[in-house]
């Protein structure tokens, strides 16, 4: 899938031990080291960038339809093509990227700060904290992330904001446990206990000294979450429970594009082509980070 | 061994009392009155007076958690608004589609997923294990409506050979049904044979490192045999407890999977009910669904033990 699996706690877990083992300076030095990391941020990066500039960018409004110019082939004035209503597919794509990384980047923003919090209290605090949201978390993670966000989805209503509410919500449970078992794996370590003996607040030794160094595994899980987070956007698009028409977005072009792929397969080929370029990117970087903070992959 | 089980049982009960607890609690999220939301465009008042009742509406919520549990426990999901139907009867007509459809998923994600691992892990550094990667890569990055849709394209629009949607039933014409269910199996095997290549790839180069199999190869085993009798077998392990996790990935994807190829199985049964505003239905699947996940974890952890003693003393 969903890539249900690219935001597997075990992706990222893997440094949580590690992580202090490598000086963050080194960590963008070692990534970009890597050609396919550094290719995926700079496409990433073009991606934002198309995004924030989209009206500079699109080459037409894109909900301007034209009846002269229906699904036309991809040409020298649209060179994507244009869909059943005659809209520009590339302006199309150019303002969807908005939507997409949006989705990603904000439902992520709502899983970290609901699932951060929550699993350092568990892994702190242990005892019947940890076994009441350890049960809670139990049961989110068995209803599967994309079943769970169109659920979610139908009872909030079809909207963007409502689909990135409900993406945010169903990433949650895996950012509590990664939270969780790698404040576990801190609060054990020599200089949190010393910081507990000189007389430091709980809360204090928590936010202070344990959450700064659970940061690298969470931001590795953050950047493949974001990669899941943009493919499930796009299935409740596809499914008409995200982005409401004529607003675009990859996954509702794709939607209506599947009626027509007989006899115009480019309304189809780029926005599922874009899909796949930005979700790559961020497995990819994703992957990158997790090597560049781990010492073994020195 | 019955001590493990019984207490692996112990600790899934919690569990299903918070998935319970979780799926009553999406009703909360409707806005305004549920009864005259669940009644539809029509709002009748005939049928806003029986959800009043049949839902307990005048009572507060751990009350109607109750109820709504006592039913469930019961075998009683519900009742579809729209196809005036029990919920329990829907999901038992379409599910047999739904897992014949990951069925043949499964197989093909084996087929491409752990050969490609293996061959991964023993030609670790080498241009087929960078291939491998990028298939994985591949397999993880890519929109499985969006697969679909491209495979519509070239098997069924240019090339002819396979229908573009639609499902025969396999008691009907079983090529028929076979030529109905290749693609979309695919489609859904695709992103599961990437996981299972990377779990195949890391257990593999872990077991190849291990003492035994040093020993074995020197005393002269074939390499192959090494690879495939001593290093697989153990390897493999692990693999039980992941197909159960998968089996969530297969749902969600036979979601919009069944969607692009019109397949009457669970997966659409949800989209329609969301689509049609039956409540009870999305309840009833992703209450069954989470049902089924924890109970194919149990039996995974289960199988597990079985074959790895040391699990049972931890």
């Amino acid at each position: 899938m969903l890539p249900s699996t690219a935001v597997g706690e075990e992706s990222a877990a893997g440094p949580a031990q590690t992580a202090r083992a490598v000086p963050r300076s080194k960590v963008l030095r070692r990534l970009l080291r890597r050609p396919a990391a550094s290719i995926g941020l700079a496409v990433i990066a073009g991606f934002v960038v198309v995004a924030l500039g989209a009206s500079v960018v699109a080459p037409y409004d894109p909900i301007a339809t034209s009846f002269a110019t229906v699904r036309k082939a991809p040409s020298v004035a649209h060179w994507f093509g244009t869909d059943e209503i005659g809209r520009d597919v590339l302006s199309r794509i150019v303002y969807g990227a908005r939507a997409s990384l949006l989705a990603g980047v904000v439902s992520v923003l709502i899983s970290i700060s609901v699932g951060v919090p929550i699993g350092l209290l568990a892994g702190y605090a242990g005892g019947m904290t940890d076994m009441l949201i350890s049960r809670v978390t139990d049961a989110l993670l068995a209803c599967p992330f994309l079943i769970l966000a169109i659920a979610l989805a139908a009872f909030l209503g079809p909207s963007l904001t409502n689909a990135m509410i409900a993406i945010g919500i169903s990433a949650t449970p895996v950012f509590i446990r990664l939270t969780r078992g790698t404040t576990l794996a801190v609060k054990a370590e020599d200089f949190v206990l010393a910081a507990r003996a000189i007389g430091n607040a709980p809360w204090r030794v928590a936010i202070r000294h344990v959450l700064p160094n659970i940061v690298p595994p969470l931001l590795v899980q953050a950047t493949l979450a974001i990669a899941a987070a943009v493919i499930a956007e796009a299935s409740l698009s596809f499914l008409g429970l995200g982005q409401q028409p004529p607003q675009p977005s990859w996954g509702s072009m794709l939607n209506t594009a599947k009626n027509y792929i007989d006899n115009s397969p480019w309304m189809a080929i780029w926005p599922g082509a874009s899909i796949f370029l930005l979700v790559l990117s961020f497995n990819v970087v994703g992957d990158g980070l997790r090597d560049a903070l781990d010492p073994r992959y020195s | 061994m019955t001590t493990f089980i019984i207490r692996r049982i112990a600790t899934i009960i919690p569990t299903l009392i918070f998935v319970s607890l979780l799926i009553f609690g999406l009703q909360q999220l409707l806005p305004g009155d549920p009864a005259m939301i669940l009644a539809g465009e029509e709002r009748d008042p005939t049928v806003i007076a029986h959800l009043r009742e049949t839902m307990h509406l005048d009572q507060p919520f751990p009350v109607r958690y109750l109820y709504w549990l006592r039913g469930v426990l019961h075998g009683d999901l519900g009742e579809s608004l729209r196809l005036q139907q029990p919920v329990r009867g829907l999901i038992a007509d379409k599910l047999p589609v739904t897992l014949e459809l990951a069925c043949i998923a499964i197989v093909i994600a084996l087929v491409i997923g752990i050969p490609a691992g293996v061959v991964s892990a023993v030609k670790r550094g080498t241009a087929w294990d960078y291939g491998a990667n990028v298939v994985a890569l591949w397999g993880l990055s890519t929109p499985n409506f969006w697969l679909g849709i491209m495979l519509i394209l070239l098997f069924s629009v240019t090339l002819g050979w396979l229908p573009a949607s639609g499902y025969v039933s396999p008691f009907e014409d079983w090529r028929a049904n076979l030529a109905s269910m290749i693609m979309p199996a695919f489609v859904l095997g695709n992103a599961i044979a990437a996981v299972l290549m990377r779990h195949t790839r890391s257990a593999m180069l872990q077991v190849l490192s291990s003492d035994y199999v040093r020993t074995a190869r020197a005393k002269g085993v074939l390499e192959r045999d090494v690879v495939l009798k001593h290093a697989l077998r153990n390897a493999l392990i692990p693999i039980i407890t992941l197909g159960a996790l998968e089996f969530g990935t297969l749902l969600s994807g036979a979601v919009l999977t069944e969607q692009v190829f019109t397949i009457p199985g669970f997966g659409k049964l949800i989209v329609d009910a969301v689509f049609n505003r039956d409540y009870a239905v999305v309840q009833g699947v992703v209450l069954f669904t989470a049902t089924a996940y924890i109970v194919l974890n149990l039996v995974a952890d289960v199988a597990y033990a079985i074959v790895n003693p040391r699990i049972r003393v931890q």
